[in-house]
């Protein structure tokens, strides 16, 4: 891993305006946590001890174990993988039409209330 | 089994860490093999992200992990490290004060007064489809590598993945197999375009099929497959008979035998000291993001550090009746002389 390891959570940003995000597991385990503007789905499920999100290469997609499916209803709010992404979803497992790589979701006020579920199996 | 090969010392993971390992014994006249399971030096640089960026290498405001990879080969190339690739290290015995005899998968032994594991995140092995009820296939008839060509002459094959692995494996075994179905979940391939071009046409001439979808479930006896089922982009789902299958899904991290060498781990992590950065067997050190100790960051740069450490202690083992002096590379004529540069 070449990235410095993040143990700080943010103090920066003021709790009132930090966007929460829903994490469900696949036992049904269900974490709600606040999540840095500009951070990505991935950071905050690491930062909150999801522990079903794997992301095994820290983040620069290439490695397909960050994987989540997006709520139905917020897919067209978290938007379509791009290419790269679309090609790395290649080696995932169940991949579902909403499927995305949370290391490449950024955290924006508009996912405020964002859905994600995460699978049994990340490929580990 | 091949005679055992004698050597200073052995490093387990030619990822960065290890090749510089090779730099910092290499001033100290000590001799290196080193092992890896992928078929290519660089580790995580190379395997994870050739491609990406690296912005925290000292000195180097920015580099890719392909560009760091062959910058340490060039650096290492005085002290001609010899490769084992494609190989993975199965056991380590201590067999004298210090005497270490390293094995591999491939039967091949090793001998070396000092061993160093830089093994980072583990082997990389491939990943397994999380198919229900796959595991008795798995190494009968389900295989997740092809070692010999000829096990699947005259078999309905199953090919599953996008990638080059699996383009280039439907193109070698299409020739000899009965029958060859690719699966994939979409079409479009990330596979290099002149395989995926091929693959095509063979598929316009009826020489082979390909399936969209994915891989839902298998169906067999004693280990041997019978059929597989497919699901479609609409849920349909589609039943394909085939005597062995290939999934191709890439690699993942996983510890492997490290486990088994004889030395407690602390959360899959080797502890070592901070002194040589040597583990609690005399002799057996490990470096860069496999070990653990106080304060450890799993950095590139942590792991060159240790790895200079490391080479001063392994000196007293390697040659326990010489004193070793510290040299700076910029001023010491025998140092540039190793290097080639004097």
């Amino acid at each position: 891993m070449t990235d410095v390891q993040d143990i700080s959570s943010s103090t920066a940003a003021k709790k009132e305006t930090m966007p929460k995000i829903t994490f469900i597991e696949h036992d049904g385990t269900v974490h709600t946590v606040e999540a840095e503007i500009g951070s990505t789905v991935m950071e905050t499920a690491q930062r909150n001890n999801v522990t079903s999100i794997v992301a095994e290469c820290g983040g620069s997609c290439t490695c397909a174990t960050c994987l989540v499916h997006v709520d139905e209803a917020w897919s067209p709010i978290v938007g379509p993988p791009s290419d790269e992404e679309e090609d790395m979803l290649d080696f995932a497992f169940e991949v579902t039409p909403t499927s995305r790589l949370s290391c490449q979701i950024k955290v924006t006020e508009a996912l405020d209330g964002l859905i994600v579920r995460t699978p049994a199996y990340q490929g580990r | 089994m091949s005679e055992a090969i004698k050597t200073d010392v052995v490093i387990i993971g030619a990822g960065p860490v290890g090749l510089f390992a090779v730099f910092e014994l290499g001033l100290l006249d000590i001799k290196a093999h080193l092992i890896d399971i992928l078929d290519k030096v660089g580790g995580q640089c190379a395997e994870l992200y050739p491609e990406k960026p690296i912005y925290d290498i000292p000195g180097i405001p920015f580099i890719t992990g392909h560009g760091l990879t062959e910058a340490l080969m060039e650096q290492i190339k005085p002290f001609k490290p010899t490769f084992h690739l494609n190989e993975m290290v199965t056991t380590v015995e201590k067999i004298g004060e210090p005497l270490f005899r390293v094995a591999t998968d491939r039967g091949q032994v090793f001998e070396a007064k000092v061993v160093v594991i830089g093994a980072g995140g583990g082997s990389f092995q491939p990943k397994r489809p999380p198919i229900p009820g796959i595991e008795p296939y798995e190494n009968k008839s389900v295989h997740y590598a092809v070692r010999k060509m000829d096990t699947f002459r005259d078999k309905r094959l199953l090919i599953v993945g996008g990638g080059d692995s699996a383009l280039d494996w439907t193109l070698n075994l299409q020739p000899i197999a009965k029958r060859l179905t690719l699966v994939h979940r979409r079409d479009e391939f990330r596979g290099a375009p002149d395989s995926v071009n091929k693959m095509r046409e063979l598929v316009a001439t009826g020489a082979m099929d390909l399936k969209i979808g994915q891989v839902s479930a298998v169906e067999g006896a004693d280990g041997q497959l019978a059929a597989a089922s497919i699901k479609g982009k609409d849920n349909a789902v589609e039943r394909v008979e085939c005597d062995a299958m290939l999934p191709f899904f890439g690699l993942t991290m996983k510890l492997g035998p490290v486990a088994d060498w004889g030395l407690t781990l602390e959360d899959n992590l080797i502890p070592v000291d901070t002194a040589a950065f040597e583990t609690s067997i005399p002799g057996l050190f490990a470096i860069g993001d496999i070990n653990t100790y106080p304060g450890k960051l799993k950095l590139i740069l942590s792991g060159f550090h240790e790895a200079a450490l490391m080479a001063q202690k392994a000196y007293h083992y390697v040659y326990p009746e010489k004193r070793l002096v510290f040299q700076y590379t910029t001023s010491s004529t025998s140092l540039q002389k190793k290097l080639g540069v004097a």
